[in-house]
């Protein structure tokens, strides 16, 4: 097996509430590590959505694992074999680590292509069609450091039968044999690691069966398949999590796919999940809306209180109860829903607010531009809107990460989930 | 960058006898400095010091017409060494509308833009974009496009929004006829125009914080655009600018009218010549003696994939691209260019929007190096050698050098080779 340096260093483990660590020696020279609970750096085609490198990097301590998925890059193998030093240096990203990914976790591809030997992604210019041969041809070119191994996660509908899942744990066993196979016998991947993927639907034993056979290859860590917002209600995630996570080896990472909601991240991470697909921040950005839950558990008690500095005040929000219903969860577009966890500024009210989005936040947008002006680019329907928002709302959702790694530290874990779930209070807010 | 290259450079003779650093009008927030004058053409070098900033002339202004540059941070514009860019009147009049913009301390502080800001009238917006406008003596009346009200925009109320957005030049609001146009209505909206300045100078609230600079008009007749300038050049204005042209009309008739006006122009004035973009359109104006410039074009043709290069342009979605792996043009220094590929550009577009955003920077980038090429030029007095290398690079041969290029040059006495 190719030697890598990667080590996962736990510092911490508490039962049902998570695991606090770091991941050492990342990369193909081993000098990047990234904190867990953590997440990925969400790209399009190794872009940041919206942003340029000069964008991207006015925020500091950005995940030092950037995750490309083979979606957008299948259609590019050509170009890639010819460049010959991998997707990294062809997309300009120079220090990070990259982890390839089947599928785009911000877009749903169509079912029913999947067959025993092929699984299909979509690209712009369509399907193709990937047997693990192609697959390993194509992360051959693209030179990853960790990439999701080939599976068939096509159990996410909510009628999938048993046999069907079943079927999804076998394939996808067999599809990582062959990549398995592929990679220890080239010298391209030396240094690089596969993760295994856990499918097995909303079926208990077929989840342990998946999780106990694919932990015992040598794999570099886990992507756990086929939890994504829409399959299955949380309580039913958790559990299934725990159990799966409970055959796992310690010393890996787990990652979920398809999960990036606050209160879901909470809920994973108690159930042993270590790391997240940062898809949610642009859903979010895409739907004109800014992240603005609270995550602030200093122990400062005025800043603790009812008006947390991360948050806005909330005496203007109860000035506009009609418009707050309005703007609620059923907001549906074209896009994704709203959720109780962002403010929409395309909403009237902000049109002569001169706040920042975020009182206290430290992002680019905050510290230069107020919610006025982004109401006005959204409404105007200008490109800038979309850039300030993916800068705002990925330093938000990165910021609640480190306040989630803080409180795993500081025992505050419980204090974190009532100021995350604490709705009510903002725009679009569910009352509880 | 420039002032330094200034500093070294040998007084210019002519500049220092006449003493030409002098303040135009006690009230007026504008100075003009002329660092350099080509000694063939009628290209100059100067510093037109605005309440934000000083600006390098030849200077080109990207445009922002909502009060923003087309997915680019005021930090990456800044970053390009952009000194002045535009904001349309009609637009930001409409939304977020003056009030707004009043409480938001001007456009500068609603964008959080640093340096100076350039608006125009409204006028041009509302006659080209806007169906049912009518021009009478009071203004230009038109309907509302959002609640179809009908709105006089008077010289008066363009004043007046421009005095709420806070913009370091303002522009009169003038009467707007199409380049191609001809006969009485030509005459009739330059007596206008005239007319409608003194009442825009009379509605300036801000003399002391805002230049407001006269647009000559006349057409395409020479008669009237003199007449024009004789008029308008006795007004106490801090600056010209040269409109009703780049509206369709033929290059010929084009630069004859842009050469008349500078003829007839102030020395110690800045001229500002009015929707020209194009690189050579700049370089051939520069030579006629025009100061500033303004155009959509650059980020407009960004947009769609359009990279602006020495040699014309790049069109980065073309298939051609796919594989090319080198820098959109290897010798630019931009972000984009510093990073980036063709091949990989190609492929962003078909992935996301920072794609077009990658080529609006490099555009600005192409823009303003142009100019400060230019500027340098012109300060080390060998700026017709630059414009002998500049068309050579443009044009695969000198027989596809535009015949209006070439008689415009000829007439500021470079012979292209
Ligand atoms: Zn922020
Ligand atoms: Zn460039």
């Amino acid at each position: 097996m190719a030697g890598s340096k990667m080590k996962l260093e736990l510092s911490r483990v508490v039962q049902g509430k998570g695991r606090l660590g770091v991941l050492k020696g990342l990369g193909r020279t081993g000098q990047h590590s990234l904190k867990i609970p953590g997440c990925l750096l969400y790209t399009h085609f190794g872009s940041v959505p919206h942003l340029t490198q000069d964008t991207l990097h006015t925020m500091r301590d950005l995940p030092s694992v950037t995750q490309v998925t083979l979606s957008t890059i299948a259609e590019h193998q050509e170009v890639l074999e010819e460049f010959k030093d991998g997707f990294r240096k062809f997309a300009g990203l120079h220090d990070t680590v990259l982890y390839c990914s089947l599928h785009d976790p911000a877009t749903s591809c169509p079912t029913g292509h999947t067959t025993n030997k092929t699984v299909s992604v979509w690209g712009s210019g369509g399907r193709i069609e990937l047997t693990a041969a192609k697959f390993m041809a194509l992360q051959r070119t693209i030179q990853p450091d960790w990439y999701q191994s080939m599976a068939d996660g096509e159990t996410w509908l909510s009628d999938t039968s048993r046999k069907r899942v079943r079927k999804s744990v076998d394939r996808t066993l067999a599809h990582l044999d062959e990549c398995l196979l592929v990679h220890k016998n080239s010298q391209e991947f030396e240094g690089a690691e596969i993760l295994g993927v856990v499918e097995g639907g909303d079926i208990l034993e077929e989840r342990l069966r998946s999780a106990r056979e694919t932990a015992k290859r040598p794999v570099g860590g886990f992507c756990l398949d086929g939890f994504q917002a829409g399959s299955m209600d949380q309580a039913l995630r958790t559990q299934l999590i725990n159990a799966v996570t409970k055959e796992l080896p310690e010393d890996k990472p787990r990652l979920l796919q398809g999960v990036g909601q606050p209160d879901e991240v909470l809920a994973c991470v108690g159930a042993g999940v270590d790391l997240f697909e940062a898809f949610f921040p642009f859903q979010v950005t895409e739907r004109g809306c800014a992240l603005c839950f609270s995550f602030d558990i200093s122990p400062d008690p005025e800043r603790a209180g009812s008006a947390p500095s991360t948050v806005l005040e909330l005496e203007q929000e109860r000035d506009a109860p009609v418009e707050a219903q309005q703007n609620g969860d059923n907001m549906v577009d074209g896009q994704t829903q709203m959720t109780s966890f962002e403010m929409n500024l395309k909403d009237k009210r902000y049109q002569d607010d001169f706040r920042p989005l975020v009182e206290g936040c430290g992002c680019y947008c905050c510290r230069n531009h107020k919610r006025a002006y982004l109401h006005h680019l959204l409404v105007t329907n200008e490109l800038l809107a979309g850039v300030l928002l993916m800068i705002h709302n990925t330093a938000h959702y990165q910021g609640f990460f480190s306040a989630l790694r803080e409180a795993l530290a500081t025992d505050k874990l419980d204090l974190l989930q009532r100021r995350v779930l604490s709705k009510g209070d903002r725009p679009g807010g569910k009352s509880e | 960058m420039a002032s330094t290259i200034e500093r070294g450079a040998p007084p210019n003779a002519l500049g220092s006898n006449m003493s030409l650093k002098k303040a135009l009008s006690a009230a007026s927030p504008l100075s003009l400095r002329i660092v350099a004058e080509c000694p063939v053409t009628k290209a100059r070098a100067c510093d037109l010091i605005l309440p934000h900033a000083a600006v390098s002339t030849p200077v080109f202004m990207p445009v922002g017409t909502q009060g923003t540059l087309k997915g680019i941070t005021v930090d990456q514009l800044e970053g390009l060494g952009c000194q002045i860019c535009l904001g349309n009147t009609y637009h930001l009049g409409m939304r977020p509308g003056p009030d707004l913009i009043e409480k938001a301390s001007g456009l500068h502080g609603f964008m959080n833009w640093k340096k100076n800001l350039l608006t125009d009238s409204g006028g041009f917006q509302m006659v080209s974009l806007v169906e049912l406008s009518e021009v009478t003596e009071d203004g230009v009346k038109f309907k509302s496009p959002y609640d179809g009200k009908e709105i006089l925009l008077s010289p008066e109320k363009s004043i007046s929004i421009q005095n709420s957005l806070g913009s370091d030049i303002m522009m009169q609001l003038d009467d707007v006829v199409s380049s191609t146009v001809t006969g009485p209505r030509v005459e009739e909206a330059m007596h206008r125009s005239i007319r409608w300045l003194d009442r825009c100078i009379a509605a300036n609230k801000n003399p002391d914080r805002q230049n407001l600079f006269a647009i000559i008009q006349g057409g395409l007749n020479a008669e009237l655009r003199k007449k024009c300038l004789e008029e308008m050049t006795q007004r106490d204005v801090p600056g010209f600018a040269i409109g009703g042209l780049s509206g369709g009309e033929e290059k010929d008739d084009f630069w004859r009218m842009v050469t008349l006006s500078t003829d007839h122009l102030p020395r110690e004035k800045p001229r500002y010549l009015m929707g020209v973009g194009y690189a050579v359109d700049l370089v051939v104006c520069v030579a006629l003696g025009c100061d500033m410039f303004d155009c959509v074009f650059p980020t407009r043709t960004a947009r769609f994939g359009s990279a602006l290069v020495p040699w014309g342009s790049l069109q980065v979605k073309h298939k051609q691209y796919a594989k090319d792996l080198q820098p959109i043009d290897p010798d630019c220094h931009c972000p984009t260019c510093r990073r980036h590929s063709r091949a990989y550009l190609h492929a962003l577009f078909k992935n996301d929007t920072a794609a077009m955003h990658h080529i609006t920077i490099h555009n600005i980038s192409y823009q303003l190096t142009l100019m400060r090429s230019v500027r340098q030029s012109i300060v080390e007095k060998r700026f017709p050698e630059f414009i002998q290398a500049f068309m050579k690079r443009m044009f695969p041969s000198p027989d596809q050098y535009p015949s209006w290029a070439v008689d415009a040059l000829t007439s500021v006495n470079i012979k292209l080779e």
